[in-house]
């Protein structure tokens, strides 16, 4: 493990269930995330509340979203024909691998060993530092929390702020520890003193940069416009001091038209951050002489993508803007942080995002993630119906079950006795009376207590109700039916 | 009107004094309700763990026991919620045209027990009494599947002698989520100790809701803390007449 992230799936992260038993047992964690998600949970509902139209506004986004997605061949031609026609070079990657190979080729067509990079989910899912470091090239992440992570040799735990498992005593200490040159020793967990380090640490790097990689917010077809949103002005840095600029992005970011950036650049900020308005908005069109990278190339990304677009029920996810209140308002993420989804995508898109990129088997533990509450579905800017893409998913992740193991899990075969219980009144009513017998043999005053065998992770923090001697239609029968 | 009482199976079998309150309820407002004894389960279970197939023999039987009712009642917001959304998607998947059509024609006349008070029998004040200290729990499916809004506090504060507290945080998840209960049982206990602290500092005496699942998940962690919280359906509060003089 090293730089910020490996790759879509982290293969050494167990399931769901075991790697979320890391953070429940760390206060500290669980007390890091509640105050952070709950900051940013209270920041978006207030600016949320606040637009009369903001129901329109994620429609509209909902809308423009599917209907590039439905057309999105023919708006990616029309993006490369237009990033073409503005001095920048296109080029498409099948899968990271062909991604990384690519990026690499052209930092090293430029002679560089180092590259500063903006903010990117993209060049995460690509594992892209990993592959520059083997090709004796350095990737210097320079937004605050990734140089946070990446300085602590950490990982990513959330898609807006990926350092957001760390407070500030922690961060002081990695800074201390790891940056290069140190930095004064008597450096405080005050924010600004903080932020003045991280300021020190990078305006040198930022500096002697040639070349810069960067992922995209949006393309659009039109005109060829790319655009980067943060909020630090690093992403700034990056992509008007070097020489070249490398950006990679993931075929779904698309949008039609300029125009239609004003709907997402309103859903964006109030979503992400709890912002009216996004600090730096950097737009460029292909190069222009004289100002800025005079060398840009435009990165296509597939990996995944379109595989996930034939899935009617879920393309859907592909339409994320990757704003993150879905994880900030998820009951589940607030309790185990983002490194039990074992992804650069954690929290609710990431449980329908991975499964579909890397293909079901290799996160199947994902899609059961979540006890389907729905709060990431109201939260969400463009409408995404995340619970009913995990129960799809589910049901992929039962099916590829069915036809890979020549005996069923023993899951599989409760679910088919409780199926053929409940096939008929007859079979139900029998089984009634036989919980009523057990339940009577376990239980004391009413209650059950602690159970053998596969329920016993529900029976260590609950009592069960012992089963009522008649069930509801056992007493019908005896005392309506008559009459 | 023919009304039918869809229990559930899970209260069928574990909560059956829900179902005589139903019954209590709406035969004290002048109705007649039916209990067809072919009914067995929605199969919410099967198809949210993955087990489609599975579900599609309970789907078929649902349209068909319900088919000539109607208005069907159930005191489940979450078994409403699977008929009305899941059923269309498994008749959808695997069923035929004949399924695909009953499951559309049935689906408007399902209602969750205070939707049917509130929108169809157009009643809040259902005549009971229930002099204690009681907090509403909106579940998930009452509040984000269903949106019953505030149609159980409507309901609710009609009651004669009730002192009704705000839950803080009601809208987080308690936890249960059915099978997630069982396969992330470390988080789903993580997300239940949260629920019942909030649980204590309102000092009710009672905690409701509409959903029997949920209350047996967060009752199941109040019993374990012997904390003396009793947990009630909904539907319970609605037809007692605790001390009432008649």
């Amino acid at each position: 493990m090293n730089g910020t992230g490996d790759g879509l799936v982290w293969l050494d992260t167990p399931a769901f269930p075991k790697a979320a038993r890391t953070a429940l047992a760390d206060p500290q964690l669980r007390g890091n995330l509640r105050r952070a998600t709950g900051t940013i949970r209270d920041k978006r509902l207030a600016v949320t509340g606040e637009l009369g139209d903001w129901e329109q506004l994620r429609e509209a986004g909902e809308a423009l979203k599917r209907r590039t997605l439905r057309h999105l061949d023919r708006y990616l031609e029309e993006l490369e024909r237009s990033v073409t026609a503005a001095g920048g070079t296109v080029h498409w990657a099948a899968d990271a691998e062909e991604a990384n190979r690519i990026v690499t080729a052209l930092v090293q067509a430029t002679g560089e060993r180092e590259v500063v990079k903006v903010k990117s989910m993209a060049t995460q899912e690509i594992g892209l530092n990993e592959a520059l470091a083997l090709e004796g090239i350095t990737a210097y992440e320079t937004d605050l929390a990734e140089l946070i992570v990446q300085l602590g040799e950490d990982r990513p735990s959330h898609i807006l702020v990926p350092a957001i498992h760390r407070n500030r005593a922690e961060i002081r200490e990695i800074f201390l520890n790891r940056m290069v040159p140190a930095p004064d020793p008597d450096l405080t967990d005050e924010p600004r003193a903080l932020a003045e380090a991280a300021r020190l640490h990078l305006r040198e790097r930022f500096l002697r940069a040639k070349v810069a990689v960067s992922g995209a917010n949006f393309g659009v077809a039109e005109t060829g416009t790319v655009a980067v949103v943060e909020s630090e002005g690093n992403g700034r840095m990056c992509l008007t001091l070097p020489q070249t600029l490398i950006t990679v992005m993931g075929i779904e970011k698309v949008v039609p038209t300029f125009a239609d950036l004003e709907v997402f650049l309103q859903l964006l900020p109030r979503s992400s951050t709890g912002e009216r308005m996004n600090p730096y908005t950097s737009m460029w069109t292909g190069t222009t002489p004289g100002d800025g990278p005079q060398d840009f190339h435009l990165v296509l990304l597939d990996n995944g993508r379109t595989a996930t677009l034939a899935d009617t029920v879920g393309r859907q996810a592909l339409a994320c803007i990757r704003c993150s209140a879905c994880l900030n308002v998820c009951p589940v993420y607030e309790r185990t942080g983002g490194h039990a989804y074992g992804s650069v995508y954690p929290g609710p898109i990431g449980a329908v995002l991975t499964p579909q990129l890397a293909g079901v088997q290799h996160a199947a533990s994902l899609p059961f993630a979540s006890t389907l509450c729905g709060a990431c579905y109201d939260a969400c800017p463009v409408k995404i119906n995340i619970p009913e893409v995990l129960v799809h998913l589910r049901a992929e992740v039962v099916d590829a079950q069915r036809r890979s193991r020549h005996l069923p899990t023993a899951e599989a075969l409760a679910m088919k006795a409780a199926a053929a219980v409940l096939a008929t009144p007859g079979r139900l009513a029998a089984a009634q009376k036989a919980a009523a017998l057990g339940g009577r043999v376990l239980s004391r005053d009413g209650r059950i207590g602690r159970l053998p065998g596969p329920l016993h992770g529900w029976s260590d923090a609950r009592d069960s109700p012992a089963p009522p001697a008649e069930s509801f239609r056992s007493w019908w029968r005896k005392n309506r039916e008559q009459s | 009107m023919r009304i039918a009482l869809f229990i559930t199976c899970f209260n069928d079998t574990l909560y059956p004094d829900t179902g005589r309150a139903v019954l209590s309820v709406l035969e004290r407002l002048g109705h007649t309700v039916e209990f067809p004894q072919e009914q067995t389960c929605c199969g919410q279970m099967h198809f949210n763990t993955g087990y489609r197939p599975e579900a599609m023999p309970m789907v078929r039987r649902f349209a068909e026991t319900f088919a000539h009712y109607d208005a069907v009642v159930t005191p489940s917001a979450s078994c409403a919620g699977m008929v009305r959304e899941g059923h269309p998607v498994l008749a959808e998947q695997y069923g035929s045209e004949q399924l695909r059509r009953e499951v559309a024609e049935l689906v408007p006349r399902v209602h969750e027990f205070t939707e049917f008070l509130t929108d169809v029998l157009k009643v809040e004040d259902v005549g009971a009494h229930f002099p204690h200290k009681v907090a509403y729990h909106p579940t998930c499916h009452s509040l984000r599947g269903l949106r019953l809004g505030d149609r159980p506090y409507r309901l609710l504060r009609a009651v004669d002698g009730i002192e009704l507290v705000d839950l803080p945080g009601c809208e987080s998840c308690c936890g249960f989520g059915g099978t997630f209960a069982v396969k992330n049982a470390d988080t789903s206990a993580a997300m239940l100790a949260d629920k019942m602290s909030a649980v204590h500092a309102c000092g009710a005496e009672v905690l409701c809701a509409a959903d029997n699942s949920c209350l047996m998940h967060i009752g199941g962690g109040l019993s374990r803390q012997r904390s003396g919280v009793r947990t009630m359906h909904l539907a319970e509060i609605l037809a007692a007449t605790e001390g009432v003089q008649r």
